[in-house]
């Protein structure tokens, strides 16, 4: 380092921070200034790539913890304590000795800390050096440096399956069309490949990229955390600008895949990057039980100061009584009022240990061992996607037991998102496909062999073409990856695309014989609506087609470049790259701008490119039954499938020609014109192909009913002129029923574009693409310009399936004691059918549907139902019933009601029902419930949800739930705990959650109880000396007691015990309930373990004390009996509440009575003088000597549990509590107990009253398999109540197949 | 940050532990299955409390309050605090043989040796013999530590300061004589103070060590006068002295002055007229506080105490009923199980 002035430093250091501070950055290459210093350096403001994750650095760690740990208030108290007792008038031990407690929690805290940035620091060091390569002007040629010495203005080069090691501006691609592929699983966990193409106009020679010959100026916004946007561009010398966005930038982080080599210059590096920007500290909440515990540490503080105040009074009476000067009295210039007032403060000190210090560790290191084992459940993982449970949210496992409402998602949470196509309606007739629906119920028969050949990544989509109105978010993600599975029988393992439920469709024979007429008519001369309407099937979509082969090689680390000589691989992989163009995200920025090439040719290019490596390619004949596709949206992929069977065959897409296979075996080459790609406010796509035949411009368009319904022109003219009318009429009618069986529906619309009409269009379409301001605006203008007078061909119902154990989950839930409801984007009609089949409506239920134009009639209808639902639960009759009604209510009424007047009494009526469904839910929305819910009802909320639009709702729960499924990992990210499978829940909640819930509940109330009754013996000792602050327990001893002697087993109580077990928990999910409102650790039982305490501290004290009254005992030895009492009185005690006692039980209560002695008869054995004024030489040796000792321990503990130990043993024996009951069901063997949990059930459900009526099978367990019955049983009640309902209320009845 | 992947699937383990199927032992508190617990220790209880009774009974114990608060008492004369050196005496009769060995105790009420600055006050280096705190005491020691005249007092601190110095001789009256009932010393301190905590230090004369320093304000003699006959029992090792310094758990109190157990007394004390000589020093009626002598014998659960035998009665008898109730209970509400 070259010696610098001061002065240039600061000016430096201003001028950096005004180069950060910029909105717009203008950067330059590196190169024309290697090997100068750093202050020529043009970019040398902006940060290195090297990072530091770590939060302290290894000189400042000791004040840095420190001044962290100081955040928490009870370690300031306890510092406070600590320093108080400094003050010789005031204090109470030796002061060092006080500073133990404080120091050991301290540095615990700070070892853990420590240890965390230890491993950050490794982390980063390893990513540091990680190798890359940048370009070396002197060696003219890419060298292999770090990750850390990538600086902003290089140039990067990144090889296949390289990690990106900054955010690079894509310059050049070792690929033709300047394309790179990019894996961003690191980013956003999906798997999918992105495609990113090199700023245009840049690199323009063909000999490859020279990174001298780069003298132009990259202008590019300040670093922000978007991972989907990125303005930027290129300032040419010539002052030509070259505009880029996130299509050019590679992230950091990203993999690079499918491409030979790729050059990129660096815009971000190290912290500046996005995806360390992403890079947000883990979540922290407060959950309701800590919340509740503060409330009650405040009721210790308050404890506290009054025992001290009857301290300091009782000092100052005791200092006035007395007379003389007794020689015991040291001779004090202080008044006794003034020594009274320091007494106080002694006192405090004393009994400082009244305020848990160490609880919270405790409950840390208890959440932690819980978390492992959530985490370690083998029940919670998902062998299809190899996911376990992740707890992202470390504090908040005990608020899973306590859970009132739970607020669901429908689509990829209660629904598989995995689309099968059911039925279709073409012309205005319906083709109801009754082979495929028996197919797919043999599907569904559950069976438990299921065989999987083998796993490969998660193959999931996104549904971008849903008609949910979710698509709001950022629904531009996807998963893309390939999961082979061979399933037998079930649907449990079907995956995305290729699984045989989805993939296979029966055809319908009538549907089949149209087709083969209208083939022979005419075959694929003439326009035949079957024809056209699976043509559009195929065509209309941006489904990619792939092989097994190529996707494979994919996930795998083959070499990148190589050569092939299969022309078909070549073909059908070259396809694939090409379609990548389209496809995705991606298509909203760049699908407009492929112009149309006029090639109708079947590509025959030679494949040198096509990264496939011989070695890996199997010698497969070439098929089309080797054909993958791989869509957006699983919507699309069922569509296409289903295409297939009836033998139309997308064989090949790229972005400018289509290849489909007709039935009669013949291929047609569709030249495509263009792409207006799906959005959500036209919610509709259309594609614009030439057709080969007939060189027609033709314009096939799918979207929802609605949007492609108010757009019809002339209906099909041709051949079904005389029945035309009722063409949409019909159609729309077999829609309404598909929608109330659930499927999800799409309209499918064809348009002959004229020559002349498509030249005009496409002036105006290009103009719109070439635009800067508002070009997304005018090219959907331009789309909606060109999807006009459309002609229905038909309709499709596509089933979403429900995910496996759905039902049988939110039953349980629901017995459970807690509201589901489900908050989708879907139609009313679709959510309710979902309701019933995941039966959160049972089919005797009052639906009261809201749906109401303005808000007057939406008033007036929820007074209404609110009326009725008031006069019900007055009629005696009704009393302590739960009618069952469900409330359905869609995003518009909703949003009237959602205002501030009417709200409170949505919630009055909402809180009768047992479930309420919210449809045409917007993501705000869909928060705005859960917070309206959360903050009315004081209630614990979930949401789940799998997608980005449930983000908001996952955020606003008190327990967020991601999904990690099929869309992406943006709910992932921003919940508390992320599961695979809806099904799960079950066991998080009830098991899961009930555990920790009544783990930590019990274990802080025992916390509380130990100390109180530890402290309590200090203080009625106080009685006996005068008030002077004695303690007759060795200092050391007493810290020890806290700290050692009994912190293990309440730490080991809240991680292992087990109250009930897992089966029953299951099995009977009512006990769940156990948990809900206040809980086990609520006020009574809070106050009934403090008034155990005194009394136990008041056995554990005054026995002793009139043992040993007028006898010669000195102070530690009347506190050592006193001492090993208490502790045998609190960890007997605890062995009252543990449940389940297993090894570990054992060890560790034993390990803490041997400990105990352990160590203090050592103490008392080494320590002859050395902490002064305590004495507590050879004390407990002597005691142990002394038979008296043992009787007086034994009497005194036993009489000091004697109350707690009747009181449960006469409870367990009168009045079971259910949890007792639950436990008595684990000691049965597994027949009896089923049977057992029947009768129960059936006693509680018939009694009980708000599982009322549930007439379901028996909840699931290994021995039995009863099979569901779905019968409608109409029930007295309802039906009697139904007529009063005559507003809104509709009585449903479910449709099953 | 960048993950690296790892290759294993992330399934979790399939152990008993993790997956929380330890083989457990669950206990279920019910009145069927503890009744058998409850008549155990019940009569476990009561036995050990007729044994504790007995033995405690058999225990006799003489109190003798020698305040001199009431007029009769010879001690009267010496509350006034004027009266320097005074010696009273106390006459007593035994009824039947005091059984030995008798521990003779003096006792204390009110006092709060327990005080925790009292407590504090005192010099462990100094009484384990470490002649620089004899230079230069704690200051724990203070307002103990130096006299007026900044001389350092060994041994410094409240607690040896308030030392209790009034000494007692037993004489038997038989036939009109005085016979000195001989008092046994030694030992009655702990065997670890005596040979462990407390040390003189390494001088002789041990006079020696303490030159420049006072004895006590309290004190009429240095420390290493308290037993010039025997060096064993002079100094900080001296058993009154070490028996005073082990403070007293409760204000009312008693310490082992003597044994009885020599000579014609090995026995006890047979039955007479007994006279106790008390020089009467330590001041107690200024803060309300009581002056007793006791005489007792043991046993092997030490002192007279009928508590705790009575309290191993009635926890037994309770435990009894309450094995009762819970057999009404039992009967009444049978577990479902039990059927």
């Amino acid at each position: 380092m070259t010696w610098r002035s001061p002065l240039a430093l600061v000016r430096d250091a201003l001028q950096g921070q005004r180069a950060r501070e910029k909105e717009l950055r203008s950067l330059t290459s590196n190169l024309p200034h290697e090997g100068q210093g750093r202050g020529t350096q043009p970019n040398r403001f902006f940060s290195s790539n090297a990072i530091k994750t770590t939060k302290y650095s290894l000189l400042f760690f000791i004040p840095m913890n420190l001044f962290e740990q100081f955040h928490r208030l009870a370690n300031i108290y306890f510092v406070g304590l600590a320093i108080l007792n400094f003050i010789p008038v005031v204090n109470a031990f030796q002061p060092e000795v006080a500073l133990i407690p404080i120091c050991v929690i301290l540095s615990l805290t700070a070892l853990k800390d420590a240890w965390e940035d230890f491993r950050r620091y490794q982390s980063d060091r390893r990513v540091n050096n990680m190798p890359c390569f940048i370009y070396s002007r002197k060696q003219k040629r890419f060298v292999e440096r770090r990750w850390k010495d990538v600086r902003v203005g290089d140039f990067v080069k990144v090889v296949c399956n390289e990690i990106v090691p900054a955010d690079l501006l894509l310059l050049y691609s070792s690929e033709p069309n300047g394309v790179c592929h990019i894996e961003t699983a690191n980013l956003d966990g999906e798997t999918n490949l992105k495609q990113r193409t090199v700023v245009s106009g840049v690199c323009t020679t063909d000999r490859g990229f020279e990174p001298e010959s780069f003298n132009s100026t990259v202008v590019c916004e300040k670093p922000n955390n978007n991972l989907n946007h990125f303005k930027c561009f290129v300032e040419k010398p010539n002052k030509e600008k070259l505009g880029a966005g996130i299509e050019s930038l590679l992230l950091r982080g990203c993999t690079v895949r499918n491409t030979g080599h790729a050059v990129g210059f660096v815009v971000y590096a190290g912290h500046e990057t996005k995806s360390m920007l992403n890079n947000g500290g883990s979540r922290s909440k407060r959950s309701k039980l800590e919340r509740k515990l503060n409330i009650d540490v405040f009721f210790c503080v308050i404890l506290l100061f009054t025992m001290c105040l009857v301290g300091s009074v009782g000092h100052y009476m005791w200092l006035e009584s007395r007379t003389g000067s007794p020689p015991y009295l040291l001779p004090d210039s202080r008044s006794n009022s003034l020594a009274s007032f320091h007494m106080f403060f002694t006192m405090i000190i004393l009994l400082q240990i009244l305020i848990p210090i160490s609880l919270y560790l405790s409950i840390e290191l208890v959440k932690i061992g819980q978390i492992f084992f959530i985490v370690n459940d083998i029940d919670l993982y998902d062998e299809e996607t190899d996911s376990c449970m992740q707890c992202r949210a470390l504090n908040i496992t005990e608020d899973l037991g306590q859970i009132d409402y739970v607020f669901s998602d429908k689509t990829g949470t209660l629904t598989e998102n995995k689309m099968v196509f059911r039925r279709c309606t073409i012309m205005g007739t319906e083709f109801p496909h009754k082979e495929n629906a028996i197919r797919l119920a043999v599907l569904d028969e559950p069976e438990s062999e299921e065989e999987i050949i083998f796993n490969q990544r998660p193959h999931s989509s996104q549904t971008a073409w849903s008609f949910e109105g979710e698509d709001a978010g950022p629904m531009d993600m996807h998963r893309r990856g390939q999961k082979k599975s061979k399933v037998v029988g079930t649907a449990r393992s079907d995956v995305a695309f290729s699984s045989p439920l989805e993939t296979e469709v029966v055809p319908d024979q009538n549907l089949v014989r149209q087709i083969s007429r209208a083939e022979s008519r005419g075959g694929s001369q003439r326009t035949d609506p079957y024809l056209d309407f699976f043509l559009a099937l195929t065509i209309c979509n941006t489904v990619v087609v792939s092989r097994a082969t190529a996707r494979r090689q994919r996930a795998g680390l083959s070499p990148c470049s190589s050569q092939t000589n299969n022309s078909f691989e070549a073909l059908s992989d070259l396809v694939k790259k090409a379609s990548l163009l389209i496809q995705r995200k991606s298509s909203r920025f760049r699908a407009q701008s492929q112009g149309p090439v006029i090639d109708s040719v079947r590509m025959e290019s030679p494949a040198d490119t096509n990264g496939l490596s011989p070695s890996v390619r199997p010698t497969a004949p070439a098929g089309s039954e080797n054909l993958y596709y791989e869509a957006e949206s699983p919507d699309e992929a069922a569509l296409v499938h289903a295409a297939r069977a009836y033998g139309f065959v997308l064989l090949a897409r790229t972005p400018k020609n289509v290849s489909v296979r007709l039935p009669s075996g013949q291929v047609l080459d569709f030249e495509v014109l263009d792409v207006l790609t799906f959005d959500s406010n036209r919610k509709r796509m259309s594609v614009l192909v030439r057709h080969p035949i007939t060189k027609e411009c033709v314009l096939y368009t799918k979207g929802a009913d609605f949007a492609i319904m108010e757009l019809l022109g002339t209906p099909y003219a041709e051949n079904l002129s005389k029945s035309h009318k009722n063409i949409a009429s019909d159609t729309q009618r077999h829609l309404d029923g598909y929608a109330k069986e659930g499927f999800r529906t799409l309209c499918i619309a064809k348009k002959v574009v004229s020559e002349d009409e498509y030249r005009r269009w496409l002036v105006s379409r290009k103009s719109a693409q070439a635009a800067i301001e508002q070009k997304e605006q005018l090219i959907m203008d331009t789309a909606v310009q060109m999807e006009t007078n459309l002609t229905l061909l038909g309709a499709t119902g596509i089933e979403d399936r429900l995910q496996e154990n759905v039902p049988d989950t939110t039953v349980a839930l629901r017995e459970a004691g807690i509201h589901v409801w489900v908050l989708t984007g879907d139609k009313l009609e679709t959510a309710v059918n979902i309701g019933y089949a995941c039966r959160l409506l049972e089919d005797e239920d009052l639906l009261i549907s809201m749906s109401c134009k303005n808000k007057v009639t939406c008033t007036s209808s929820l007074d209404c139902n609110l009326e009725e639902m008031r006069r019900y639960s007055e009629n005696p009759q009704n009393v302590g019933t739960i009618p069952n009604i469900s409330l359905v209510i869609d995003g518009h009424t909703l949003a009237m009601v959602l205002s501030p007047d009417l709200q409170d009494r949505f919630v009055d009526l909402a809180k009768r029902c047992r479930t309420v469904l919210c449809c045409r839910m917007t993501p705000l929305q869909k928060s705005a419930v859960v917070k309206l819910v959360r903050d009315k009802l004081k209630v614990m909320t979930l949401a789940v949800g799998d997608g980005a639009n449930d983000v908001n709702m996952i955020q606003a729960a008190d327990v967020g739930v991601g999904i990690s499924g099929q869309e992406g990992m943006q709910a992932v990210m921003a919940s508390d705990f992320a599961i695979s499978r809806f099904k799960h829940l079950k066991k998080l909640l009830l098991v899961h959650g009930h555990w920790c819930y009544t783990r930590l509940a019990n274990m802080i109330i025992y916390f509380f109880y130990k100390n109180v009754a530890y402290v309590n013996l200090l203080f009625w000792y106080q009685f006996f000396c005068g008030f002077t602050g004695t303690a007759m327990i060795d200092y050391w001893l007493m810290i020890f007691f806290n700290l050692f002697f009994t912190s293990t087993p309440p730490i080991m109580f809240g991680i292992f015990d087990k109250d009930v077990s897992a089966e029953v928990l299951l099995g009977v999910p009512e006990l769940y309930r156990t948990g809900q409102g206040k809980g086990e650790y609520n006020f009574l039982t809070f106050w009934i373990s403090i008034l155990d305490a005194f009394y136990q501290s008041l056995v554990g004290f005054f026995i002793p004390y009139w043992v040993y009254k007028d006898s010669d005992v000195d102070i530690f030895t009347f506190g050592t009996p006193l001492n090993t009492i208490s502790l045998f009185t609190m960890l007997l005690h605890l062995s009252i509440e543990i449940k389940s006692w297993t090894v570990v039980h054992w060890i560790i209560m034993l390990g803490s009575v041997g400990l105990y002695f352990g160590v203090t008869l050592a103490y008392s054995a080494i320590c002859v003088n050395c902490n002064p004024p305590s004495n507590a030489y050879w004390v407990l040796q002597s005691q142990m000597g002394d038979p008296m000792f043992y009787l007086v321990c034994t009497i005194s503990t036993l009489v000091a549990l004697l109350p707690r130990y009747t009181f449960h043993v006469l409870k367990n024996s009168i009045s079971p509590s259910p949890l007792l009951q639950g436990r008595e069901l684990d000691r049965m063997d597994p027949s009896t107990r089923d049977q057992w949990i029947r009768e129960w059930r059936g006693f509680r459900g018939g009694g009980g009253g708000q599982v009322k009526r549930y007439q379901l099978s028996p909840p699931p367990s290994p021995t039995q398999e009863t099979p569901v019955d779905f019968r409608p049983e109409f029930l007295n009640s309802a039906e009697a109540t139904s007529d009063d309902f005559s507003l809104n209320v509709t009585t449903q009845r479910p449709v099953y197949t | 940050m960048v993950r690296i992947k790892k290759e294993s699937p992330d399934r979790p383990d399939n152990t008993a532990f993790t997956q929380q199927r330890l083989p457990a032992w669950q206990p279920i508190l019910s009145a069927g299955i503890v009744i058998p617990g409850f008549v155990l220790i019940g009569l476990a209880f009561i036995g050990v409390g007729v044994g504790l009774f007995i033995t405690s009974r058999d225990i006799q114990v003489l109190e003798i309050d020698y305040t001199g608060t009431d007029q009769t008492s010879d001690c009267n004369k010496c509350t006034n605090p004027n009266t320097k050196n005074c010696v009273c005496t106390l006459s007593f009769n035994i009824d039947t043989l005091f059984k030995g060995p008798v521990f003779f105790y003096y006792g204390l009420t009110n006092y709060f040796q327990n005080h925790r600055r009292y407590g504090v006050s005192r010099d462990y280096k100094q009484l384990y013999g470490d002649l620089a705190n004899f230079k230069d005491p704690s200051t724990d020691c203070a307002p103990y530590r130096l006299d007026s005249r900044n001389n350092p007092i060994v041994p410094c601190g409240s607690v040896a300061n308030s030392l209790f110095n009034d000494t007692f001789k037993l004489y038997q009256i038989v036939n009109g004589q005085r016979n000195v009932v001989p008092f046994d010393g030694k030992g009655i301190a702990w065997w670890t103070d005596y040979n462990v905590k407390f040390k003189n230090p390494d001088v002789t004369p041990l006079q020696n060590a303490f030159n420049g320093t006072v004895k006590p304000l309290f004190w009429t003699k240095a420390v290493y006068e308290l037993d010039f006959s025997d060096p064993s029992n002079n100094g900080f090792i001296n058993q009154d002295f070490l028996v005073w310094m082990r403070r007293a758990a409760l204000p009312n109190f008693r310490k082992l002055y003597r044994r009885i157990a020599e000579e014609n007394y090995t026995n006890g004390l047979p039955a007479g007229n007994y006279s106790l000589e008390i020089s009467y020093n330590y001041p107690v009626l200024s803060f309300n506080g009581r002056k007793k002598v006791v005489f007792s014998n043991v046993s092997w659960m030490g002192g007279k105490n009928d508590f705790l035998g009575i309290a191993y009665l009635v926890i037994g008898s309770l435990c009894v009923v309450m094995s009762v109730v819970m057999l009404i209970v039992y009967a009444k509400f049978k577990f479902p199980e039990d059927d």
